[in-house]
């Protein structure tokens, strides 16, 4: 591929080809390692973590038996077991200011950015009423009003498209930050590290989140990845990288404030990496062979979010009673949620034509 | 003996240029690397260096002369050793020339082939004043009216700000609108391609360039997947006007990576919009139309058209509506269906097809998608018999699409079959004579228009 030479050549006097400005020569310490507090929550908001951690599971829950049962059709990557780390982030950023934008295993963040789980689980079942009129799926799915701009079905497209909104933020003045998430798997794309790059050399307002699950659909990360402490993929970029324990949602928070003031100083992107496991297969359709029982149940029982949170909730003077009754508030939501997916019509055969594009011509 | 020097080629497509200024006179002895003297195009100016040494005899063309073939005899020298120049058959000129990369392609402004006979532009009020301006300018004054009307438009892309565009089409953006609306990218197709989809989904309007739409299959992902298929897929509510531009085509000796045409390719695609314009006019107003557009737009412009001059009407705000087709030049017993280069190529058949007394009309696509299929079908309503002329490949093409209208709709108007004439059907060669057998020509046109009039 020819393309143009860094330098122009020497026998060239052309203005247009005046020597490039220098940018000022940069000094050699690396990328910085940003500290990650832990949070200091209050009950209420102890109690608004729990609800929406609970929210994100049973609703995914229920997703996974509709699925079973055929009213959700194609691909339907369930987010259980990783609720904490979209309920801490979300928790953090600033709504109708701040973007959000994820890959395919995106309900989670729908709930977490506010969006009705009735339209959501409407899209999944494909009616009418679905959020994309039902024509989006489980893995296409936007609300602008909310501020999250999908659900995008190509791995790794999303980082491409977060840097975007980050430059749109920047360019606007609007003192957004974009939070861009992306999977383990998607950290070995190639437009991640040109994203990446353009983020740092125009100090873009973005947080690049890697939820990393552990598995690339069967391929754990040790086998996909050359560096797989994945907060060190922005080094070479000069940008600061930090290690989370994605499965306390107290953890999450503290990060991302650190995360979010080095931001909104305008000090250019920083790179999250959430440790956090998925307890279902990558999708509804996969056994999930490349790892045992065993190792799925150990994090079940010793780093659940939910739990964890629960504990403390416990701990803390919470009665299980309020706890249950909040589970059954959510569960009724839910419930109400996949009635209704389930009783909307299909959309109207007119809307197969509606949409390919905004105007006539 | 006397070593000829001769007018440089900047580039693959410089055919001449300008020679601005000696450095040197009659009498001056040069060594090598002396700098002789600076020609000039509309794109660069350039320093001619000197390769042998010796004394200059003669100067045969005076600075300032424009229009300067290459290859031309511009001065002689005395070569220090008369045996050894002797032996060199003049290979001065290829010092001055850098790598025929595209970057610096297409110099000269190359003057129109003027149709004889051309149709009124209906768009355009009878009595409105035209002025002369290149392709090249057309775009650019389409992209700075766009950007002085909206904040939310910018331009992004490979050497867009401060080289002033690989091929000059962003000249002079930089200075009027600043750094922060006209962006150099590293080299980076797929991630920039992807932050101006973002950015548009975010609200603003971004004109992403690119050096060539060769380049740009490593972006293709984010043009359809992320572009073309937002819309739908969000039900209405989330959009990415975006205009993604570039030279598209065929160049001139650049060989087969970086020749091809991608408007079959986006054609293909539902959710955008593919311009490919042939003139400047078209240039200006259809990118114009482009950028206002809330849908997403693949505008493929030709590199050999941007140094050639048209007749451009001097009204404000010059916008064309998308998704029409023009008749060129009407005519009663063929049509000739063409868009971007092959326009040209059509105007000509025509003109010596009326030679031969044969009318044929002419018709400019403009718009690949959503093709004007009306105005093809109305033509061929009128002449019955029909010819596609496509740089490009035949397989799967616009020219085929045209086909299977014609045969779906037409099919009755017809008096013979209809004919396609494209590039012939293998990656684009290097060598000159390959080459030019494989790309379509006046010839095959005026060959293709003969057969279904059965002439």
């Amino acid at each position: 591929m020819a393309k143009t030479p860094q330098k122009a050549p020497s026998k060239s006097k052309a203005p247009a080809k005046a020597a490039p400005k220098k940018a000022p020569a940069k000094t050699a310490s690396r990328a910085a390692v940003l500290k990650t507090p832990l949070y200091k929550a209050s009950k209420s908001e102890l109690m608004e973590f729990y609800e929406q951690m609970l929210l994100i599971r049973r609703f995914e829950e229920k997703a996974g038996q509709l699925y079973g049962l055929g009213l959700i059709g194609g691909f339907c990557h369930l987010y259980i077991g990783q609720e904490a780390v979209v309920t801490g982030l979300q928790s953090a950023i600033q709504p109708g200011k701040d973007s959000v934008i994820t890959g395919y295993r995106d309900h989670g963040h729908m709930l977490a950015c506010g969006i009705d789980p009735n339209i959501v689980m409407a899209e999944l079942t494909g009616r009418a009423s679905g959020i994309s009129k039902g024509k989006g799926g489980s893995m296409h799915m936007f609300s602008v009003e909310h501020g999250f701009y999908g659900g995008h079905g190509i791995v790794g497209a999303q980082v491409s498209l977060g840097t975007g909104l980050a430059f749109g933020h920047k360019y606007k003045e609007d003192g957004g930050v974009c939070l861009a998430y992306f999977g383990d798997g998607a950290s070995n794309q190639g437009q991640v590290y040109e994203s990446f790059n353009m983020a740092e050399l125009w100090k873009l307002p973005v947080i690049f989140v890697i939820e990393n699950n552990q598995y690339a659909m069967g391929t754990s990360v040790n086998r996909s990845s050359s560096e797989d402490q994945l907060y060190r993929r922005g080094e070479s970029f000069r940008i600061p990288g930090m290690q989370v324990d994605g499965m306390d949602v107290l953890a999450v928070r503290g990060a991302v404030e650190e995360a979010l003031k080095y931001v909104r100083a305008g000090k250019g992107p920083v790179l999250m990496e959430l440790k956090t496991y998925r307890y279902r297969g990558h999708s509804m359709s996969d056994p999930a062979k490349y790892r045992s029982r065993d190792e799925v149940q150990d994090v079940r029982e010793k780093s659940d979010p939910i739990e964890r949170l629960k504990a403390m909730l416990v701990k803390q003077g919470v009665k299980e009673e309020d706890l249950k009754t909040l589970d059954k508030k959510v569960r009724k939501t839910v419930m109400e949620a996949a009635d209704f997916a389930e009783e909307s019509p299909e959309p109207e055969a007119a809307e197969l034509y509606t949409d390919v594009l905004v105007e006539q011509y | 003996m006397a070593i000829e020097l001769k007018m440089p080629a900047l580039s693959p497509t410089m055919e001449e240029g300008t020679l601005a200024k000696w450095l040197v006179k009659e009498g001056d002895e040069v060594r090598s690397g002396d700098i002789l003297a600076e020609i000039e195009t509309d794109k660069a100016t350039m320093e001619f260096e000197a390769v042998d040494e010796g004394v200059i005899s003669k100067i045969l063309i005076d600075e300032g002369t424009d229009n300067v073939a290459v290859g031309a005899v511009i001065a002689e020298m005395t070569g220090e050793d008369e045996e050894e120049a002797a032996a060199k058959p003049a290979p001065v000129h290829k010092a001055a020339v850098p790598e025929p990369t595209p970057e610096v392609a297409e110099v000269a402004p190359v003057a129109s082939a003027a149709p004889v006979s051309r149709a009124e532009d209906p768009s355009v009020p009878q009595g409105t004043t035209m002025t002369n301006i290149t392709v090249r300018e057309a775009l650019r004054d389409a992209m700075a009216e766009e950007m002085r009307k909206d904040d939310r438009v910018f331009v992004m892309g490979e050497e867009v700000a401060e080289y002033q565009g690989a091929y000059k089409v962003t000249q002079g953006l930089l200075a009027e609108f600043g750094g922060k609306r006209v962006i150099d990218t590293p080299i980076t197709e797929h991630g920039f391609a992807g932050i101006g989809a973002g950015a548009a989904m975010g609200g603003l309007k971004p004109v992403v360039e690119f050096m060539t739409f060769n380049f740009a299959m490593q972006a293709i992902d984010h043009i359809i997947n992320s572009a073309a298929k937002t819309n739908y897929m969000s039900g209405g509510q989330m959009r990415c006007p975006i205009v993604f531009r570039g030279p598209n085509g065929a160049a001139s000796r650049v060989g087969a990576q970086h020749s091809q045409n991608y408007g079959p390719w986006y054609a293909s695609v539902p959710g955008l919009i593919v311009i490919a314009p042939y003139d400047a006019a078209d240039a200006k107003g259809l990118l114009k139309a482009a950028i206002q557009c809330p849908d997403p737009v693949v505008f493929l412009e030709n590199e050999l058209i941007y140094g050639r001059s048209f007749e451009i009407p001097d009204i404000d705000d010059y916008t064309l509506p998308i998704g029409k087709a023009r008749i060129m030049r009407e005519g009663a017993d063929v049509t000739i269906v063409s868009y971007s280069i092959g326009v040209g190529m059509s105007l000509e058949a025509a003109d010596r097809l009326a030679e031969e007394g044969i009318d044929a009309e002419v018709i400019d696509l403009r718009t690949l998608r959503p093709l004007d299929t009306e105005t093809v079908l109305n033509s061929l309503k009128k002449t019955n018999r029909l010819v596609v002329a496509e740089e490009g490949w035949p397989t799967c093409s616009i020219a085929s699409e045209i086909v299977a209208v014609c045969m779906e709709q037409g099919f009755d108007d017809l008096d013979a079959p209809v004919v396609r004439v494209t590039n012939e059907d293998v990656p684009l060669p290097y060598a000159a004579n390959l080459e030019k057998a494989a790309l379509i020509d006046s010839e095959r046109i005026i060959a293709a228009a003969k057969k279904v009039c059965y002439r």
